[in-house]
């Protein structure tokens, strides 16, 4: 039982490591990508994968009990809202004239 | 291990005002607030006051974002330059620092288990919440029970806030409601977004009662229950149009349930003193005095939260009738 437990652990310790890398890759995406929509492909595409990992590794530290049920809740409401609202930001963007491919910086787009 | 992390979500904390203050945009600052809100939440979270740190997610980052989008709507989006003597500004605000870092010197250590505020009256409310009201959360028996004319007086704080947002901004909404009757509104013609909110509102409003009926049993309570029905309903505002949403909850109704809560939690302390106890006492409502304290307690959050709902959605409407969303 206790091989058992700790492979579990060991799954769990896994699970949470990559989705922190994700969510870490994503961060410096944002950060790093020359305009809006690139920038905005790095953040939401890893923020889509990196709730799965994280929530999947918790609730192998949870068990079977009310608090996986709870988890699964929340990752259906993190799946459906952040697609969804890089999805608003994309076509808001598009709508107010950024075009894809400008390679300026947004602060200087912004100051224009 | 909690510490590095608090110290952890402070320096962000730090940061995130600094960017607030910094930034000329006010769009920008009005995001980073939310985001402030947001760590102020985790923050409260890693200090066990749960409670709070779902009122602060609720009320700062989410509705106050967008009423402050709203008040953004009616004015510029970039910042003035400040004209006034910054200077004096300057000093002023560092004499108030120095005083506020002074004053924190007198504070007791994190967690100390001597600091006067754990030797007062906290152990009573630990000792006797058991017997006396018997809910498992401490808070909301301290909340809605043992300090209820404290609560009474939050209430009246909130409905004075509504009230005075309606005599402030509300005016001039009757004129404007008929020539933007037939208007396309809200965000009606962008798919994605309107399907799944529509998908997702029936749910946030089952999570506002599931946390105005929980209260009892975990963090919760009408505060932070009116705060998320008020947010699904401004939701449906956002996605179908304001006049949509108007239609479900009129305009009348939302004054009628600002008036309406606070007087329900009012009534409920004026039946203890008909019943003959004193004013806000529930041990009389039923036929022992626990089960009075759980219906005094589950009526005056009912009252809280219907207060907090017609004020939040009052004010979201008093902006967006003078908006453009």
């Amino acid at each position: 039982m206790t091989v058992f437990a700790t492979l579990l652990d060991i799954l769990s310790w896994l699970l949470l490591s990559v989705g922190g890398l994700f969510v870490f890759v994503g961060g410096i995406g944002a950060l790093r990508m020359p305009d809006l929509y690139t920038r905005m492909h790095a953040a939401s595409v890893t923020d889509s994968i990196a709730p799965i990992l994280i929530i999947a590794g918790i609730m192998l530290q949870a068990g079977l009990t009310l608090a996986s049920i709870k988890l699964v809740a929340i990752l259906l409401f993190l799946l459906l809202t952040g697609p969804t609202a890089s999805n608003a930001l994309a076509s808001a963007a598009l709508l107010a004239g950024y075009r894809p491919g400008n390679a300026k910086p947004l602060d200087e787009e912004a100051r224009q | 291990m909690i510490v590095v992390f608090g110290v952890f979500l402070l320096t962000l904390l730090l940061i995130t005002a600094f960017a607030i203050v910094r930034t000329p945009n006010l769009f920008v600052a009005v995001m980073l607030t939310g985001i402030f809100s947001l760590l102020l939440a985790s923050n409260f979270f890693l200090l066990d006051a749960a409670d709070v740190a779902l009122t602060e997610a609720a009320v700062g980052a989410g509705i106050s974002t967008v009423l402050f989008l709203g008040a953004l709507a009616l004015t510029a989006e970039r910042e003035t330059a400040p004209s006034s003597n910054r200077l004096i500004a300057l000093l002023a605000v560092s004499v108030m620092v120095v005083a506020i870092i002074y004053a924190t010197f007198d504070k007791p250590r994190f967690a100390d288990p001597d600091a006067p505020v754990h030797r007062h009256v906290a152990p009573w409310y630990l000792e006797k919440t058991p017997d006396a009201i018997d809910i498992p959360n401490v808070v909301t028996a301290v909340l809605g029970s043992f300090r209820g004319y404290d609560t009474l007086g939050e209430v009246f704080v909130v409905y004075t806030a509504g009230i005075g947002v309606l005599f402030l901004l509300g005016k001039s909404t009757a004129r404007r409601q008929e020539d933007l009757d037939d208007a396309p509104r809200g965000l009606r013609h962008y798919l994605i977004p309107r399907v799944v909110g529509r998908m997702l509102i029936p749910f946030i409003l089952l999570f506002g009662l599931y946390v105005q009926f929980h209260g009892d049993y975990g963090p919760g309570g009408g505060f932070q229950a009116g705060a998320l029905i008020a947010a699904s309903i401004i939701l449906y505002a956002l996605l179908e149009g304001e006049n949509r949403a108007l239609r479900v909850l009129p305009r009348g109704l939302l004054t009628g349930l600002i008036a309406g809560g606070a007087l329900l939690y009012g009534a409920v302390g004026v039946a203890g003193m008909l019943l003959g106890g004193k004013f806000l006492d529930y041990s009389l409502l039923a036929d022992n005095p626990v089960s009075g304290q759980h219906v005094g307690i589950l009526l005056i959050e009912a009252g809280v939260g219907i207060t907090v709902t017609g004020v939040l959605l009052s004010i979201f409407h008093a902006f967006a009738a003078r908006g453009r969303f």
